[in-house]
């Protein structure tokens, strides 16, 4: 059992960076591709968390992953546990907020690979999934070290959405935003600084590394054309 | 009878529609698509390639129907088996030479693939860019690369969107002699689509003249540059005289080029002795009553004056000295000399005015 907040904030982060390659590629990859007209709803669905408080976003978690819900009643019956104030919990709230840090950086790289490329594939035969696979998903590399990294980054940050959905307890959802809020209220001022500090650090050293590597592809909003 | 390629499609786009309606035998031989920028011809060539859907009409490779508005037909380029190739080449980026050339070639055994892939790299002379990251190569490298990617499929019908536009002028000139004796071994037709009058010419068999959105003409290229139907036409072909001949002789910088029987004196940058395509600008026609004896002109052409017809300031004159040839003279001169129909004239033509496009 991982007590130390930080270390279960970073394998908070790793899981959703991995779940969100694995949702955020197809669903980045769907959109870029798609002509259907109702595209923008679901654009929109996935932009939601940048916008909406982490309180607001927290509340309907919580609500819809409770026993009393039909996923929550499900996951119960499954599982034998339920998952809010767990750590599962924690990673389906997680997966939720940080999707459009991972789905943008995603469809921006996918989109800003040419067109001409996608289209020569067609013509010699390739199908659209495999065009995707072997040509615009190796081109976008950088896109996705950025969607990875920024999603990773916010996970490790994220605070309302914490401590509605997984409370504070410790060794199973007590994340380092949240220990550091309890330091301050207890007035452990230079513990709570000494954590800060190291989540400064981390924090800038991830971001420093993405913009270097990559500054084209930093881009949050993609431009749709 | 060879099979055809129906084209009967429209697309519109705001402001402005693109329409053709031509049929293509599906022989070796190459069909231009002509026209200035905005002509709609890089358009009709995606629709045919299936990476744009036509608004209205149909296209019918052979039996096939590839598109069909009123059946609701309309298949994937994949399922086209057409070569296409892209005017900025569209090469992988991350893949190398040899890996652009053979991608997605499935369903062929491996050896068959490998088969192929040296083919193409010893017909386009790639043996020492094989393993080469494609940024590394060259522009002229990478058309060659595109190309050999493009045929590597045995494509059925080959799509080519100006080819030699990204070229250097070297490059493009060295390689409008060699493109058609590449593709010859490939046995398939191939469109055009250029904007280059050289390159029509010395690429062509067959020509479209498109110009907003629409033909102006289609026809044997030699007919359609000497006599295009209608005066845009010919000011977007830009020259009025053009006939198939052969180079003879070639001889101190000169070639001697014969048409139908009379042999002209032509400046020869390059070319061997074989088939040519040979234009003349009417206004670099010289007409006079009599023969000269004192003259620099290199070539005198006798003939009979067949149409006079006023042009604006100009009046053009088609005279027939075994073939139809049209020249460019002002009112005044046309005047003075009292040249008419049935008169009998000489052509003078400098030597350089007389150009040669290898075919």
């Amino acid at each position: 059992m991982i007590t130390d907040p930080l270390l279960l904030s970073i394998k908070l982060a790793t899981v959703v960076s991995a779940l969100l390659f694995l949702i955020g590629i197809p669903l980045a990859g769907w959109l870029s591709i798609t002509r259907l007209r109702w595209k923008f709803l679901i654009e929109a669905i996935v932009a939601l968390p940048i916008v909406l408080p982490p309180t607001v976003l927290g509340y309907y978690i919580l609500v819809s992953i409770s026993p009393n819900s039909s996923i929550g009643s499900i996951y119960l019956d499954v599982f034998g546990s339920a998952l809010p104030f767990s750590f599962p919990g924690l990673v389906v709230a997680s997966v939720l907020y940080s999707l459009p840090f991972a789905v943008q950086p995603f469809l921006a790289g996918f989109e800003s690979v040419d067109r001409r490329l996608s289209e020569a594939a067609w013509t010699l035969g390739a199908s659209r999934l495999k065009t995707f696979l072997t040509i615009v998903l190796p081109s976008s590399i950088p896109g996705l070290i950025t969607g990875g990294v920024l999603s990773f980054a916010h996970t490790l940050g994220e605070f309302g959405v914490v401590l509605l959905v997984g409370g504070n307890i410790p060794g199973s959802t007590q994340v380092v935003s949240i220990s550091i809020y309890d330091q301050v209220q207890a007035l452990e001022y230079e513990q709570a600084g000494q954590t800060s500090l190291t989540l400064l650090v981390f924090s800038f050293f991830v971001l420093s590394l993405v913009y270097a590597t990559n500054r084209k592809v930093w881009t949050i909003w993609p431009k749709n054309s | 009878m060879a099979e055809k390629l129906l084209i009967d499609i429209q697309k519109d786009f705001p402001g402005r529609q693109i329409s053709i309606q031509t049929a293509l035998e599906l022989t070796p031989s190459w069909t231009v698509l002509f026209g200035p920028s905005g002509a709609g011809k890089s358009t009709v060539l995606r629709c045919l390639a299936g990476l744009e859907t036509p608004d209205d009409g149909e296209i019918c490779f052979g039996n096939e129907i590839w598109f069909s508005k009123n059946q609701k037909t309309c298949i994937t380029p994949q399922q086209r088996g057409t070569g296409f190739f892209f005017q900025d080449y569209a090469l992988f980026p991350h893949l190398s030479v040899k890996k652009n050339i053979g991608y997605n070639l499935t369903e062929i055994s491996k050896d068959e693939k490998n088969k192929r892939i040296a083919r193409m790299v010893d017909t386009f002379d790639l043996s020492k860019l094989e393993n080469r990251n494609i940024q590394s190569l060259s522009g002229g490298e990478k058309q060659r690369v595109a190309l050999a990617r493009t045929l590597c499929r045995y494509p059925r019908l080959l799509l080519l969107d100006e080819p030699l536009s990204a070229l250097d002028n070297p490059s493009r000139i060295r390689l409008r002699k060699e493109l058609r004796d590449l593709l010859r071994q490939f046995k398939i037709p191939v469109i055009l689509v250029t904007h280059d009058r050289t390159e029509a010419l010395s690429l062509g068999d067959r020509m479209i003249v498109m110009n907003h959105g629409t033909v102006l003409q289609d026809g044997p290229i030699a007919e359609v540059f000497s006599k295009p139907n209608q005066k845009t036409t010919a000011g977007i072909v830009g020259m009025e005289n053009v006939f198939p001949g052969s180079i003879r002789e070639k001889k101190d910088g000169l070639a001697i080029v014969e048409i139908n029987d009379n042999l002209l004196e032509a400046a020869n940058f390059g070319l061997d002795t074989g088939p040519v395509m040979v234009g003349i600008r009417a206004e670099d026609i010289v007409i006079r009553l009599a023969r000269e004896t004192n003259s620099s002109a290199r070539n005198q052409l006798r003939g009979t004056i067949e149409a006079v017809v006023l042009e604006e300031s100009l009046v053009r004159l088609t005279v027939n000295c075994g073939f139809s040839i049209d020249a460019l003279i002002t009112r005044e001169s046309k005047e003075e000399m009292k040249l008419d129909v049935s008169r009998e004239v000489t052509l003078s033509v400098k030597a350089t005015a007389i150009h040669l496009f290898p075919h």
